[in-house]
């Protein structure tokens, strides 16, 4: 029963990721003065592009095709560990947050891979920048994550919420510093506005469109849809770990839908935010991007020292 | 004990302790002077918040008073002051080029750890909140004497000084409940005095060196070479 209710949760973070992608995508239109498209646009998208025919160049080799595919279940996998609506689900509990970081990292190897295995400059640049970025992000955002495992003395994700639930409102220095760290991970890492621009293919700006520029079809669909999920993922580990108030800690029917509703209202609010910030923000030159997340690397080894220095007890 | 037995107000005063050092910290990578001068007026309001707290939780009328005088001090007149300053000097566009940027945060990293292991074996029979409080405002005194040394400009070494003054007044207001108000009033006063010369000893040292960069000074010589 509860592995059946896991595997609908999953189900359900998949199918809602383009959903997220689409509601961004209308709040920033609103805030520029813009028509908007239908939120359920990204699904429209998706299903052309699996009716499309894949082009794949004839120096591609076997890797270029199955990286999607790949790097689709990757991050499907890293899904399952994220509690969505319920705690103390089997899939969230057999895996814990570090096991979140690797399937990130092997979704990302696969895809700069598969960005260099055809050859051209662009695939090339934009993998060499994904890498470069990447480096700087995982630490930070380890360190983030370490802050709030070290309060809740477990690296479970489930059990780490489960905790912070019951102890009700504390108010902790160390989470400020590790919310912001985190939003900060989150925004290069998903490559929104000042890191990348995830709307244009302009060659000085990209670097996740870089990297799939060669895709199309029904491969870009899986790596879209991927990215959406990658989007979504860090918003529901920012919205149910500092703020897990809402979700199900049984399992009846209507605290679960009690849960659904409370975490897609925590990510409507998280993605207007999310929206105005790109509105109000320039993308920011790529040397520049080393200050910036060396800035979320001293935020969340400050939450950690805040940790220690001000609510460890002795 | 644990931060989850602590009473709602105090992790109220730890938390704003902890955004004031935060402050600190971004005034460290800052090289806009304006945003610079922004930042500070942040520290002064949370310091004001802190202080206003504190003055309820403790019930400590008094304290009502100082935040007052810093809200209208740290938080208003003085960034005005350093803002029409440098608008008049016509230095709100200039960048100041920090040399590495990541080793000196690094390095402001280290000095927390470093004012929290001193001040270890001395609060270790006193509570909890004072030990971190005061732990936390002597980082913001060494962060703040770390931004003078980094920077090179005169504006940011005010606000540098400032901000030493803030650190200061956080460790009183939380480990003696507030100094004696005349204590405070002298204080205040001489921050107030300290604000108007630093406002002439600018206009003087860009008259005389035509620029605010205290390492140009560093070529004054009696002798010509």
């Amino acid at each position: 029963m509860n592995i059946l209710l896991a595997i609908l949760q999953t189900l359900l973070f998949i199918s809602l990721a383009p959903l997220l992608a689409g509601w961004i995508k209308c709040c920033k239109c609103y805030l520029q003065n813009r028509k908007a498209p239908s939120p359920l646009q990204p699904y429209r998208d998706l299903l052309k592009l699996t009716h499309k025919q894949p082009v794949v160049s004839k120096d591609a080799s076997w890797l270029f095709v199955i990286a999607p595919y790949i790097i689709f279940s990757a991050t499907a996998l890293a899904v399952t560990v994220i509690p969505l609506i319920a705690v103390d689900l089997p899939t969230a509990a057999s895996a814990d947050v570090i096991v979140l970081v690797g399937f990130l990292a092997f979704a990302r190897f696969f895809l700069v891979l598969a960005g260099l295995d055809v050859g051209t400059a662009f695939g090339g640049m934009g993998a060499s920048r994904e890498m470069t970025i990447s480096s700087m992000a995982e630490p930070a955002m380890l360190m983030a994550i370490f802050t709030i495992t070290m309060t809740a003395s477990t690296t479970n994700l489930s059990f780490a919420i489960e905790h912070i639930m019951q102890e009700g409102l504390v108010l902790r220095p160390s989470f400020i510093f590790a919310l912001l760290a985190l939003i900060l991970v989150a925004v290069a890492e998903t490559g929104r506005i000042p890191v990348d621009n995830p709307a244009t293919h302009l060659e000085l700006t990209m670097i996740h469109e870089a990297m799939i520029l060669e895709y199309s079809g029904r491969h870009l669909a899986l790596i879209e849809w991927a990215s959406q999920l990658k989007l979504m993922l860090y918003g529901v580990l920012i919205a149910n770990i500092f703020f897990p108030w809402g979700m199900a800690e049984t399992l009846t029917l209507s605290a679960l839908g009690y849960g659904l509703l409370a975490i897609m209202g925590k990510l409507g609010i998280l993605a207007v935010l999310l929206a105005v910030s790109e509105t109000l923000f320039a993308k920011m030159r790529l040397f520049r991007v080393q200050e910036f997340l060396s800035f979320a690397y001293l935020l969340g080894l400050l939450g950690m020292l805040s940790h220690i220095i001000l609510e460890a007890s002795r | 004990m644990d931060i989850e037995n602590l009473d709602l107000y105090s992790q109220l005063i730890l938390s704003l302790a902890a955004l004031v050092t935060l402050t600190s910290f971004i005034m460290l990578a800052q090289g806009r002077l304006l945003r610079l001068v922004f930042i500070f007026a942040l520290q002064g309001f949370l310091l004001v918040l802190a202080t206003a707290i504190a003055a309820y939780s403790f019930n400590n009328p008094h304290l009502y008073i100082s935040a007052a005088i810093t809200m209208a001090l740290k938080v208003l007149f003085i960034p005005w002051m350093l803002r029409r300053h440098i608008l008049k000097l016509n230095m709100h566009r200039d960048v100041e080029a920090l040399s590495n940027k990541t080793a000196v945060m690094m390095g402001g990293a280290s000095l927390v750890m470093f004012s929290y292991y001193v001040l270890h074996p001395i609060m270790q029979n006193s509570s909890m909140v004072l030990l971190n409080a005061l732990s936390l405002s002597l980082a913001v005194i060494l962060l703040g004497m770390l931004l003078m040394i980094s920077h090179h400009q005169a504006i940011a070494h005010v606000v540098g000084f400032m901000s030493i003054e803030n650190g200061l007044f956080f460790a009183a207001t939380v480990s003696t409940s507030g100094m004696p108000m005349v204590v405070e009033l002298g204080i205040a006063f001489d921050v107030l005095v300290a604000a108007v010369l630093f406002g002439i000893f600018f206009l003087h040292i860009n008259s005389s060196i035509d620029s605010l960069d205290v390492d140009k000074m560093n070529r004054l010589n009696e002798v010509d070479q």
